[in-house]
């Protein structure tokens, strides 16, 4: 196994023993993003010197006898979602090309803080809306286990610079699955937190009640170690949670023991593909000889989820979006189309549409304009009053469930990566694909994908689990021990 | 004007700049009148990412003048978003409060001291906790060149106070005003400061027309761009002729066909207002949940330490000054109007000098004139509530007379010290007694004709020595030498 | 329920989206989709449930009135499109 493929907990033993340098290390992964992200396309943006410089900096202190913080001179790549003070930050929209946060988002400025290396900021969906990664203002990210495949997203960057590895640690975020969608397409493990359990506060914002920063990485244990990092209470985010954060790493080795496990037997059901229907079920056999019992449960109203995530997550964007106008930052239409004429005789008006129409991509202005209306006069109590309504039916299922399990396991994607430009056209049945998803978004719970097993086209498959709020530790107990008995993690892509 | 007879409609929605320290979702400072955009940072410039975090202080504020105005407070309020676009609304709403407002029904009694109208009691329909948007600065030409945006003010801490349409005329709206100011001013929830717009006012008014049975109500015009107590007045006055005149010549009413609420703003140069260009669909705010914001919850407890905190309010305390000094309902209402710090001031002079009723007419002839003549306030009147009361006391005992107190209040105003040294150096001494029956002697003995005419009744007579006595002594007391001189003359 | 072209003009000049008409024809059937799939919710009878706003629910989350310093001006208007030494500039707002 070369260096850039180990584990981040195995560098990390490495950087301490200062048998490699961050330096080193920095520049192998800088190495690898500049033979191999022409073709994947994963990152947006590096910026090999300040990288570097970091990272010497880092090695400085650590040589100096200095305490580092728990990532220690670790590579990191970020989401383009998340602010970083002084470095575009351009959530792959036109309409934020050239933006420049004054400000780090709190998981950045905690990054920094445990002396993590920021190698750069990968590719998404444009404002994170999308599950294919397609939806970049900047080109798509392709999969590295089959470059005509999509990668997953909206952090579909995120996964894709892991399982070519070019990065040990990646940050995602997650509305509907956007974190654990392309995990599973890409075979790399990636973690939803408890709404809260991270803070938002510098994430741009999708949808704010659902949305969630987690890590990505390719085993349990180094997202345990990244989790740890970005987890905890921020005075700056209201709904950030109060309570302390767990020993996540230690979770990873604990013994699974007695575990409860929960099926929902919709989510085996019409449109999930056999391959990936017989690879989940083979995994949950795996639990079971840990000891776990399976025993089926009901989740009457999952069925309404895709219905009500559609409604509530393009309503909070419409307004989440609606601050990029042209006005204060971000794009602004060539005066010559606003100035004098257009359909408007009001110039700011006209300003604003022009911006709105030219900065934001087909998608955006799809579920801005979906929010829009179903926040409009009229329309209110039977949409997004509604959705709302739902979305506690759905969350007291979860409550329900987990009176009788410890976590509930499944598919996470109804089928292996598709293929770039498969879905583009139709919608609706790209918001079908997050079935098995938005519920956790939904009800605010904590969710993990992890890899298990490879279709006949060996593209990854993942599989699901998810648990109660704050049951993180739980989790990554489960995945810990789960990994212990696999391989389908260590396996790495060809790349051409 | 003739014709059918008709009531004025009223319902006024203000706006107060809450006094906290800090905006009411960060913590930059929400003090007036920095350099432009000099007081902004992420969360008031609508950065990206951003996030809000209410402000306490502000919350304690706006329920504390919640309660204030009578209203309820239900257990649990909540915060939403109010979407629209303009350019001194960085992140494209408002952060507002639609369906569960922190209070609700409460009322204000108003009344006119100068009898135009009964005690009326004003519904509050609701007073909720929003945010303030930044400033357009715009361009002489208006319409040509760019407007430009400063968002200092962008976040401030607001209180929209809506009342019931109950008011009656133009007169009552700015007595209701003039009331909420005082109220809240008394509250110390707001400086009510309407120059740098920590008070503004809206009005929607229409009339009632009644006609052979039928209630006719005309089209409903909100009137902004207000910018005094007064000019609020007028705007109305000259809405409810508009009105009716506009009534008289098409007949349009309330409920016809394409009848909509209209915006007029009031041009204070030409006293009277203009249609305003309407923001398309501005009805349609898409309002729902602020997600970034939790709800918030009121305990019994809460609102009863916040009541229990509140102090004397201006209704209360007329009656009690007007109750314990034997003051007048008018006289109690000119001193209350006036604000805590003069009524404390007030209470102060009349306790120490036991007469309610010339500390009022004190404070309110001298006092107050002075006040308004330099410009300044009570915290800063020069002259000591004691020492007001003890220039009254010698007032009352003789020592001095009102037109030499007056002097010694202008040399106190000026020099500080005490009354008595004030009188020392001014000159003013009491007069010995044996030494006033010698002056009043001599004069009338100079005087042969005046002590006839008192001698044969006419005691008006003595009056003409006062002058005399006054020009040989300066401190004499008028009084004194008008009783001697009768008494000596009736014994000559 | 579906969507008339109509209604996505409407939509569209609320959310301050200038539409082709290749966009008004797509948005209109592609929305008329996804909301005809949504209709499955009015089947459901919610009578009597609480809407859920946020996945945590918390509440009184309030903050000290405690200063802190702004920003340096030039760090928040460096990214505004049009600007003067201390304003953002925009087109004339009209109708004031
Ligand atoms: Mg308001
Ligand atoms: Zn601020």
């Amino acid at each position: 196994m070369t260096l850039i493929e180990q584990s981040a907990t195995e560098l990390l033993g490495l950087l301490k023993r200062r048998e490699v340098s961050s330096r080193e290390l920095t520049g192998a992964y800088l190495d690898q993003i500049d033979a191999h992200d022409q073709q994947i396309h994963a990152f947006l943006r590096t910026d090999r010197d300040r990288a570097l410089q970091q990272a010497d900096l880092i090695d400085r202190r650590r040589a100096q006898g200095e305490s580092l913080g728990s990532l220690g001179g670790l590579p990191v790549a970020v989401k383009d979602v998340l602010c970083t003070r002084g470095a575009v930050t351009s959530c792959a929209s036109k309409m934020l090309e050239n933006y420049v946060p004054p400000y780090d988002a709190t998981p950045i400025a905690r990054l920094k803080e445990a002396d993590a290396v920021i190698l750069g900021k990968t590719n998404m969906d444009e404002f994170a809306m999308g599950g294919s990664c397609e939806n970049s203002a900047f080109g798509p990210t392709r999969n590295p286990w089959d470059t005509e495949r999509i990668p997953g997203g909206s952090s579909g960057g995120a996964a894709a610079s892991l399982a070519a590895s070019m990065t040990p640690l990646s940050i995602g975020t997650d509305t509907g699955g956007s974190i654990r969608q392309p995990a599973s397409h890409c075979g790399v493990v990636g973690l939803k937190p408890t709404y809260g359990r991270v803070s938002r506060y510098g994430l741009i914002a999708f949808a704010s009640s659902l949305d969630a920063v987690g890590p990505l990485a390719r085993t349990a244990e180094d997202v345990a170690l990244l989790l740890g990092v970005i987890a905890g209470h921020d005075a700056r985010d209201s709904t950030s949670i109060v309570q302390p954060v767990g020993d996540y790493r230690a979770a990873t080795r604990r013994p699974l023991e007695g575990l409860r496990l929960g099926v929902v037997s919709e989510h085996f059901g019409e449109g999930l593909d056999p391959e990936v229907a017989q690879t989940v079920r083979d995994a949950i056999d795996l639990f079971k000889d840990l000891g776990a019992t399976v025993r089926e449960i009901a989740m009457p109203h999952s069925q309404y989820a895709i219905s009500a995530y559609y409604i509530i997550a393009p309503s909070e964007a419409s307004s989440n979006l609606a601050r990029y106008d042209g006005a204060h930052y971000g794009m602004r239409a060539p005066e010559a189309e606003w100035r004098d004429g257009g359909a408007e005789e009001n110039p700011l008006v006209q300003m604003y549409r022009s911006t709105r129409a030219e900065g934001f991509g087909a998608e955006v202005k799809r579920r801005i304009m979906l929010g829009t209306y179903a926040l409009s006069a009229g329309y209110y109590d039977a949409y997004y009053l509604k959705a709302l309504k739902v979305r506690r039916l759905i969350a007291q299922d979860y409550h329900d469930a987990f009176e009788q399990v410890d976590l509930i396991v499944g598919p996470v994607t109804p089928s292996p990566a598709f293929k770039l430009g498969d879905k583009s056209e139709d919608p609706l049945s790209m918001y079908l694909v997050d079935l098995y998803t938005v519920g956790a978004n939904l009800a605010g719970i904590p969710a993990i994908s992890l890899p298990c097993g490879f279709s006949s086209d060996r593209l990854p498959i993942g599989i699901q689990l998810q648990g109660a709020a704050l049951s993180e530790e739980l989790l990554l107990q489960a995945a810990g021990a789960y990994q212990g008995q696999t391989t389908w993690h260590s396996q790495r892509p060809e790349l051409a | 004007m003739s014709g059918t007879a008709y009531t004025t409609v009223i319902g006024l929605e203000v706006h107060v700049q809450l006094d906290t320290r800090s905006k009411l979702f960060c913590r930059c400072s929400s003090q007036f009148g920095a350099p432009p955009n000099t007081q902004t940072c992420p969360v008031c410039s609508g950065q990206p990412g951003a996030l809000p975090v209410m402000n306490l202080r502000a919350y304690e504020l706006a329920m504390r003048a919640a309660i204030g105005l009578n209203c309820e407070i239900p257990q649990f309020t909540k915060w939403d978003r109010k979407n629209y676009f303009y350019p001194d609304l960085p992140k494209g709403f408002q952060t507002s409060q639609f369906d569960l407002p922190m209070s609700q029904d409460g009322y204000l009694d108003i009344s006119d001291p100068e009898g135009a109208f009964e005690e009326r009691r004003i519904g509050i329909i609701r007073a909720h906790l929003e945010e303030d948007a930044g400033k357009s600065l715009h361009d002489e030409e208006a319409g040509k060149a760019d407007s430009r945006i400063d968002l200092n003010r962008c976040g401030t801490p607001l209180l929209e106070i809506v009342s019931q349409p109950d008011m009656r005329s133009a007169a009552e709206a700015r007595v209701y005003l003039t009331e909420l100011k005082l109220l809240l001013t008394y509250l110390e929830v707001s400086d009510c400061n309407m120059q740098e717009g920590s008070l503004r006012v809206d009005a929607n008014v229409n009339l009632h027309i009644d006609r052979e049975e039928d209630l006719i109500a005309t089209p409903i015009v909100e009137v902004k761009n207000m910018n005094s107590f007064r000019a609020v007045q007028r705007a109305l006055e000259y809405e409810v002729e508009r009105q009716y005149e506009l009534w008289q010549q098409t007949g349009r009413k309330l409920g016809d066909v394409g009848v909509t609420k209209e915006t007029r703003g009031w041009d204070d140069e030409a006293q009277l207002t203009r249609a305003q260009r309407g923001k398309e669909e501005s009805s349609d705010y898409r309002y729902f949940p602020e997600p970034d914001l939790l709800p918030v919850t009121a305990t019994g407890e809460m609102v009863q330490s916040v009541r229990a905190g509140l102090g004397e309010l201006p209704a209360a305390l007329r009656t009690r000054l007007a109750r314990e000094y034997q003051l007048s309902p008018y006289d109690a209402d000119v001193l209350v109007n006036q604000g805590r710090s003069l009524v404390d001031y007030f209470v102060a002079v009349a306790d120490r000098c036991g007469d309610g009723k010339s500390a009022s007419n004190w404070l309110q002839q001298d006092v107050l004139r002075h006040l308004k003549e330099t410009g300044t306030t009570i915290e800063a009147f020069a002259v000591p509530g004691e020492q007001l009361a003890d220039l009254i006391s010698a007032v009352h005992s003789g020592a001095l007379t009102t037109s030499r107190g007056r002097e010694v209040l202008t040399h106190l105003i000026s020099n500080g010290g005490t009354v008595a040294q004030a009188m020392q150096q001014l000159g003013i001494e009491e007069v010995d007694q044996s030494e006033l029956e010698e002056l009043c002697r001599e004069l009338l003995i100079a005087n042969p004709k005046i002590v006839a005419d008192i001698q044969s009744g006419k005691t008006k007579a003595a009056g003409a020595l006062v002058g005399q006595a006054k020009g040989k002594n300066p401190n004499v007391n008028p009084h004194d030498v008008q009783r001697i001189c009768l008494k000596l003359a009736a014994e000559m | 329920m579906g969507l008339s072209r109509e209604d996505v003009i409407k939509v569209a000049q609320l959310a301050r989206l200038e539409l082709s008409e290749a966009e008004i024809a797509a948005l209109t059937s592609q929305l008329g989709d996804v909301l005809t799939y949504i209709e499955q919710l009015s089947k459901l009878d919610t009578e009597g449930v609480e809407p859920m706003a946020h996945a945590v629910e918390m509440v009184n989350v309030l903050a000290e009135d405690v200063i802190e310093e702004s920003f340096d001006r030039e760090q928040i208007l460096s990214n505004a499109p049009s600007r003067d030494d201390t304003c953002y500039r925009v087109p004339p707002v009209l109708g004031e």
